[in-house]
Parts: C-alpha cells; structure tokens; sequence
C-alpha cells in the first residue's frame, strides 16, 4: 500500500539498469587503454590486477622466507596448501597429481580473492561476475587437460575421451557424439558459466536487498517527511518492513562469502577432475 | 490510430519478454531442484550409515552439485540473454 501510494506521487523504489552493476567505463579518454579500445582500462581490469598482486604477495610473504616455526601467515597459508593437496588433488586425482599443486593452489586463491572483492566495503563489485576472467581461467585449464591427456595417452586420448569400453560396436554411434559435445564442447563452457553466474547471481542479490533497506531505512523518509502527509504519517511502516529486509541482507553477506568460497573449491576441484580424467583412460 | 497498435504491441513485447525471462529462470531452477536435493539427500543418508566415508561422500557430493547446478545457471544467464 505505502510503496504503491509513493510510486504514484514520482519517486518509489527504483532498480538502477543491469549494465550498471557491471559495466564500468574506462579511466582513460583515449590512448590505447582508453575508451573504445580493445584493451580499455576500467574498474574491473584494475580489479583482475589488483587480485593478481594480492596472490603472489599472499603466496611471497608466506613463502619467501619460510621459518621452521611458522608465524600466522604461513600457517594460515600452510593450511591452504593442505588443503589443495589433500582434499582436492589427493582425493580426486591421487599422488601423481602433486606435480599440479603449484597451479592448482594459484588458482584456488586467485578465484576466492576475486570473489571475497564483493563483500569488501569500498570494493563491493566481484571480477569474477564479468565473463572475461571465468572464460580464460576455463580455456586454461581446457587447454590443459587435453595437453596432460595427449601427454600421457598419446593420440588415442581422443579416442579414450570420447568412447565407453565395453559396450556393443552399436552403441558408440550414440555414445561417441554425446561424449564429444559434454568433453570438448560443454566443458569449457560450463565450467567459466558456474563461476560467473553464482557471482553474477549474489551480486545482484547484495544489491537489491541492500538498495531495498537503504530506501526503507533512509530514503523513503527523506523524501516523503513533510511532503505528502498521508505517505508521511505511514512511514513506520515503510521503516518496520526495512528491518527484516536489513537484517536479510547482513546475513546475505555471510551466505555470499560462503558461495565465494565453494565456487572457488569447485571450479579447482572440476579442474582436478577434469586433469584426472586425461591422465588415465578409464572413465 | 497506427500509433496506438504500436504502442499496443509494444506494450504486449515487453510484458511477454518479462514474463518469458521469469518462465525461463522458474522452469529451469525445477529439475536442478529435485535433483539437488535427491542427491544431498542421498549423501547425509550415506554419510549417516558410515561416518568415516564422510569426506569421501562429501567431495562426490559437491561434484554431482556442481554438474547439477550448472543447468539452473544456464536458465538464470539465458533468462538475461532474451
């Protein structure tokens, strides 16, 4: 009732357009990083930088100078070597795939850096919810696969990714093209759309819920105390459906960091997967 | 009157668009749905029966996850692509 009485008298609760919760325009006016340019310089690319620096300055400071006693930061960072080591390569793949732990744990950090950017107070925009950095990091590990399992397989990996042993001659007509568009042609595909859409998905989230308490919280009452006096008089209305919502989108933060984190386990853990599949022929 | 069957489609394009963008998301979040949840099901029923499997059963049960979401996620993009 209260938000319909407000749309009517100009004003309301407005969504800002998509493209402007991801789009950014570049810092410079032209050159070859300026605006139009194939390399233009925006918000989101510094971003990708910025995560990249924190990366190796993470994985510097812990590991430059490694002390027998470790202090908080290596310990920290030991755990997350662990981790990589153990739950991901360890379980999925099994010792032969130690040999991918230095790339495997680069990019598990990488990926939560880029995702912890969304609930970083100033920050507050994931990299990762532009298709750029989820395609390339998804053609990487594309291309890697298929060079482990040539590596390891020779020329019949092609023939081993896409047949089933042990089922009738028939059989692979169907099996061989279904096999072929999940492994060459869903893979990659998939793999950069999971990462993207969850981050693209909570970033919208975040925004609406804490846009919605803003204007309940804040703007409904600047704007109609003293204007119109029947929106003003119900404005405690306004104000007790903001609280829920609020105290929604505090926790919605939480919800995002744990999303943050279990895309980055999943897109390195896929990775795993995907790498464990090209070293043996069995499916 | 030409103007107004304009303005009439176009009023009818853009609320079918809308109502199309919401068909795509609900219709693709149902399978991705049950499944997700037969599968998580499955796993604590799995994990309940032999705990010290538990972290074997829980790395399988984000894999099945991670497949089964992607189908959702493909509805959720596509629903911004129309």
């Amino acid at each position: 009732m209260i938000p319909l009485l407000a749309a009517e008298s100009g004003g309301g609760f407005e969504l800002p357009p998509i493209d402007h919760l991801f789009v950014f325009p570049a810092w410079f006016d032209d050159g070859l990083f300026g605006e139009g340019s194939i390399l233009a310089f925006n918000r989101t690319s510094f971003l990708y930088l910025l995560a990249a620096l924190i990366t190796i300055g993470l994985v510097v400071a812990a590991f430059g100078n490694p002390k027998v006693v470790p202090g908080k930061l290596q310990a920290g960072m030991e755990a997350g070597v662990d981790f990589v080591k153990n739950s991901i390569i360890g379980a999925i793949i099994g010792p032969e795939g130690y040999r991918y732990l230095p790339l495997l744990f680069s990019l598990f950090i990488f990926i939560f850096v880029n995702n912890l950017f969304e609930v970083l107070p100033f920050i507050n925009f994931p990299p990762t919810s532009r298709m750029a950095l989820p395609a390339v990091l998804s053609l990487m590990i594309y291309f890697l696969f298929i060079f482990v399992g040539i590596k390891a397989q020779g020329p019949k990996y092609f023939w081993n990714a896409v047949s089933v042993p042990g089922v009738p001659k028939a059989m692979l007509l169907l099996i061989v093209p279904i096999e072929f568009v999940s492994t060459f042609l869903l893979r990659p595909f998939t793999l950069a759309v999971r990462l993207f859409a969850n981050m693209m998905a909570g970033h919208i989230l975040l925004t609406v819920v804490f846009l919605a308490s803003n204007y309940s919280l804040v703007d409904f009452h600047s704007l109609y105390e003293g204007g119109v006096p029947e929106i003003a008089a119900h404005g405690w209305i306004q104000f007790a459906l903001g609280i829920p919502i609020f105290v929604g989108a505090i926790a919605l933060v939480g919800f995002e960091i744990l999303v943050g984190s279990l895309q980055a386990y999943i897109f390195t853990m896929l990775a795993a997967v995907y790498i464990s599949g090209s070293l043996s022929p069995d499916h | 009157m030409d103007l107004m069957i304009l303005a009439q489609e176009a009023v009818v394009t853009e609320s079918t668009t809308n109502l199309a963008n919401g068909l795509v998301y609900g219709l693709a979040a149902i399978g991705p749905g049950i499944g997700i949840g037969y599968l998580v099901g499955h796993a604590v029923e799995a994990m309940a029966r032999q705990p010290e499997a538990a972290s074997l059963v829980s790395t399988n049960m984000f894999l099945g996850i991670a497949f089964t979401e992607a189908l959702a996620l493909l509805g959720f993009v596509l629903a911004f692509i129309i």
